[in-house]
């Protein structure tokens, strides 16, 4: 396999991290005003996401750095071509990260609901915006001879910005839900869990269908037999849910997600984003990829970099392995409802 | 204004605003990791008090920098396509690398920390915190190696076919003498900003504490006056490391970038001995040299750029001539490359007025917040309180001094190196070298209304949390210390009962949610 190759793969798995692991907090977030309803329980869902989420941006930035380091052409096309989207991604994950910080540094009522409502909101904004702007991609962007976008704002968001959105978002939300039934205790488990029973069949919808569509459009036999296993992983999950093997569920739930992210990142290779002006003008690999010397250079970084990373992640994973309970809260009696 | 105008004031307000927590983040990070390890090691329960309030304060300034930091990340493509296309050999593993060896490592060690209080082992939980701050370090050396390369290319060949620069070798650029001297500053640099935040809050504490008549013999007292003790001296040893590594960059930057010294000193014509200017005056804002009146001190800059008091430094009438000579009078006539700019004159001297006072105002607060340290040492020397309104004051406003000379020594270098966002390297011969306009760095197919939708929209929000933020930051430090075990203080009264109760609660958890 030529270094290309594998930066592509190296990115794709990023990205596919990221997905999986800003996912369940993008997904706890946005459900704080679901299954949040008092005081004790919108705590007790932070506290599962609280050690973790920063590490899990992490990811974001780092799939956005291999972009720029292997393959600067897809990052210069990319990024300006989707510029409002990436905006407001920007904006949802500044306002969420403050908020998390914010919440509890203070305390009355509407503080409390304020931060709340803008870490839910944040949530949804960028997790909106990440899947805005994979849809877009994926299904064409309207790129002229020079890599640069044609036309206006907008010209690049249609309905495939729509779908990517809405399959992002409903992706991470259920994901949340499993993975709180999977790290709490209680009622909140047991409501997360009929949340995810309820919802996942749905929220798997969109995911598939827009890697569907982007196996239709460039794919191959592989793409198409990795866009089974994900609808097999659908069905795996739910059926795992009802049987309250939340942890099955949650690595089926997330199996799926990792196999449409191959079909979608797969679909097209070595095209990275295809034109939808033209197909001369799709963006490839080959084009946006530094030289062998700077691959060869990050290939040995990486290569040492990365096991090391994702150990010491992991073991935090282990050591937070605990699940959380809602204790009552000083100046609230038990069960009080807010 | 045009896209690239609009372009320079977003980068330019997004990365100054960033920089103002990621010296405080640096700065403190280290310092309450001594706390922490002191606390260890004695047990002492001063230690601990400290390691818990000033990490909290480190903490609220931390997640700001975190989001700060992430439109940095974004915005080289969003904006600076261009730029981005140029100097992908080299720039985008620099970044890369620093979220994969810094970030990482910061983020998850700084989880580790917040939430492993009493459930790892003690001295785990201290590795810890000392692997967040190392963190941090790292990211700041990778950083300032991208940000060094554009001011000095190394490492790299330029391509014949697409005239872009191929890195050749890696090495060359991780120890490039430039980013070397700029990283080992901006770490002092940074430690300034935590030593004049300990000295200015401690002082004020003890102050009120000894006209409230508490006691100055329990662990507040001592918390406080370690404080003050521990940034005092942190404060004067690293203005003396500041004036060093500035030193070695002033004379790397005389080699290496001749005009931006000569604009920061006013020094129109060559001069031997050439004198540092401590006033100018006249038409400095019209960016004519020759306009400039100021008072000087002979052979000063002599010294900065060569170590003696009498060699030759070139003048900016010069040296504006030799560069227009080499690198073009004029912008290329090509508007879909150059913009607004194109065929238009190439002025290679950057804004005088700026680099002038950007220089000195970064030399100048951080002398004042050196004169602050000082003052503190003396005052609570021999176990002595100060109750001095002015002295106590004047420190605590005194903290926004370092933070001044950290946002302008920044907004010299980069605003000095105009018109060129990749500086040619005068060490490589002409021709071969590596070198970019900004007026040819930003996204060809971004509009000025998308832009300014996202200045204006990061401007407001920024600004927000500016508000938010100090308010929060005051109200914490008003509080003052509270013990490891979450009870309020003694001797602070309590306030409304259920509301403390719940505040000292979350002290506990202080640094969950
Ligand atoms: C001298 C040091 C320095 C400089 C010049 C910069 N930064 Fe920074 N950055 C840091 C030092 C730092 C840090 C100390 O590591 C931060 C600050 C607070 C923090 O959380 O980490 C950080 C945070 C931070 C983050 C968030 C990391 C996270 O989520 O943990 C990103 C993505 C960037 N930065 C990127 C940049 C870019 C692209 C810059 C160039 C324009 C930049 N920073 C300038
Ligand atoms: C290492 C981190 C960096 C820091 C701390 C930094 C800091 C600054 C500062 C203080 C300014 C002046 C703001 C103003 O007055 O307008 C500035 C401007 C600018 N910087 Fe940087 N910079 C960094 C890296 C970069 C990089 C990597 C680029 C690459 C594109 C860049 C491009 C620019 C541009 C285009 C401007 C606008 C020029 C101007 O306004 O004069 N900077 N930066
Ligand atoms: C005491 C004498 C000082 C001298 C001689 C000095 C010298 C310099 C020089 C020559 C540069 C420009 C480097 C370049 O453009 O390549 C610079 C940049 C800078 N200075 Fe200073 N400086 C001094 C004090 C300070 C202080 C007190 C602070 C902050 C507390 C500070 C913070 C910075 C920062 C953040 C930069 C930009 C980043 C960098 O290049 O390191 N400096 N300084």
């Amino acid at each position: 396999m030529d270094l290309q190759t594998l930066w592509f793969g190296a990115v794709a798995l990023l990205w596919t991290g990221f997905l999986l692991l800003e996912g369940f907090d993008f997904g706890v977030a946005a459900l704080l005003p679901v299954l949040g309803r008092r005081p004790a329980e919108r705590h007790l869902m932070l506290r599962t996401i609280g050690p973790l989420w920063d590490g899990n941006e992490v990811w974001l930035i780092t799939a956005v750095g291999a972009v720029f380091a292997a393959f600067p052409g897809w990052y210069a096309t990319w990024l300006p071509a989707l510029y409002l989207p990436f905006v407001l991604v920007l904006f949802g994950l500044i306002v969420r990260a403050v908020a998390f910080e914010w919440r509890h540094s203070h305390h009355t009522e509407a503080w409390d609901t304020t931060w709340t409502r803008v870490i839910a909101a944040g949530s949804l904004i960028a997790a909106a915006g990440i899947g805005a702007a994979l849809g877009a991609t994926t299904l064409g962007l309207p790129i002229g001879a020079e890599g640069d976008r044609v036309g206006g704002a907008f010209s690049g968001l249609g309905w495939s910005a729509l779908l990517g959105a809405v399959a992002v978002l409903a992706f991470s939300v259920v994901h949340g839900a499993v993975f709180l039934s999977l790290k709490t205790d209680g009622p909140l488990r047991a409501a997360a869990r009929r949340f995810a029973l309820r919802w996942s069949p749905v929220a798997a919808l969109p995911l598939l269908a827009w890697a569907g569509l982007v196996h239709l459009r460039y794919g191959t036999p592989v793409t198409g037999v990795l866009w089974l296993v994900a609808a097999l992983a659908v069905l795996v999950a739910w059926a795992r849910l009802r049987v309250g093997r939340e942890g099955q569920a949650f690595a089926a739930w997330g199996a799926m997600l990792a196999a449409a992210a191959a079909t979608l990142f797969g679909a097209a290779y070595p095209v990275v984003v295809p034109s939808t002006i033209d197909p001369a003008f799709d963006v490839t690999v080959a084009d946006a990829s530094v030289s062998d010397y700077t691959l060869t250079v990050m290939t040995w970084a990486a290569g040492i970099g990365l096991p090391v990373v994702l150990g010491y992640q992991a073991w935090t994973y282990w050591v937070f392995r605990k699940r959380l309970t809602a204790e009552p809260q000083h100046g609230e009696p038990a069960g009080a409802h807010a | 204004m045009d896209v690239l105008d609009v372009a320079r004031w977003q980068f330019g307000i997004t990365t100054v605003y960033h920089f103002l927590m990621v010296p405080l983040t640096i700065g403190l990070g280290v310092l309450v990791a001594v706390m922490h390890t002191l606390w260890v090691r004695t047990g002492k329960p001063e230690w601990l008090r400290m390691t818990r309030f000033w990490g909290r304060i480190y903490l609220i300034n931390f997640v700001l920098g975190v989001a700060t930091g992430l439109v940095q990340e974004f915005q080289f493509g969003l904006a600076w396509s261009e730029y981005s296309r140029f100097v992908g050999d080299v720039f985008g593993s620099l970044l890369a690398l620093e979220a994969l060896l810094a970030f990482f490592l910061e983020s998850t060690f700084l989880g580790l920390w917040i939430f492993g209080w009493g459930r790892i082992p003690k001295k785990l939980h201290l590795a810890a915190l000392w692997a967040a701050v190392i963190g941090s370090i790292v990211s700041a050396y990778f950083i300032i190696a991208a940000n060094s390369w554009m001011q000095h290319p190394v490492g790299v060949e330029v391509d014949d076919t697409t005239g872009r620069p191929v890195q050749v070798d890696f090495l060359a650029v991780l120890t490039n003498n430039t980013a070397l001297a700029a990283f080992s500053h901006a770490i002092v640099a940074a430690l300034m900003v935590a030593g004049a935040l300990l000295v200015g809050i401690g002082l004020w504490h003890l102050r009120r504490r000894k006209l409230a008549g508490q006691p100055t013999t329990d662990v507040d007292h001592t918390v406080w006056r370690r404080s003050v003790r521990l940034g005092g001296w942190v404060s004067l040893a690293a203005f003396v490391l500041v004036a060093l590594t500035g030193d070695w960059q002033g004379k790397l930057m005389y080699a290496q970038q001749p005009l931006k010294m000569s604009s920061a000193e006013a020094l129109c014509e060559t001069e031997a001995p050439a004198p540092f200017s401590v006033f100018a005056w006249s038409k400095l804002g019209s960016n004519e040299c020759d306009d400039v009146r100021s008072i000087t001190i002979p052979g000063l800059v002599s010294f900065l750029a060569h170590g003696d008091f009498s060699s030759a430094v070139p003048g900016v009438n010069e040296l504006q001539e030799e560069y227009a000579a080499v690198y073009g009078e004029t912008y290329p006539d090509d508007p879909s490359r150059f913009g607004a700019l194109a065929g238009e004159e190439i002025d290679y001297t950057p804004l005088l007025a700026v680099s002038y006072w950007s220089f000195r105002l970064m030399i100048g607060m951080g002398a004042v917040s050196a004169g602050v340290a000082a003052y503190a040492l003396w005052a609570t020397r021999k176990g002595r309180v100060p109750t001095s309104r002015i002295g106590v004051h004047g420190s605590l406003l005194a903290v926004a001094a370092p933070f001044v000379a950290n946002a302008t020594g920044w907004i010299f270098t980069e605003m000095g190196r105009q018109p060129f966002v990749v500086y040619p390297n005068p060490d490589v011969p002409v021709g071969e070298q590596t070198y970019f306009f900004t007026a040819q760095a930003v996204s060809p197919g971004v509009s000025a209304a998308e832009v300014w939708t996202s200045l204006s929209l990061l401007t407001l929000v920024y600004g927000a949390l500016a508000v938010v933020e100090l308010w929060l930051i005051t109200r914490f430090v008003r509080r003052g210390v509270t013990t490891g075990d979450g009870a309020p203080t003694p001797g602070t009264p309590p306030e409304g009962t259920p509301e403390s109760r719940r505040d000292a609660d979350d002290d506990v958890l202080s640094f969950a949610y």
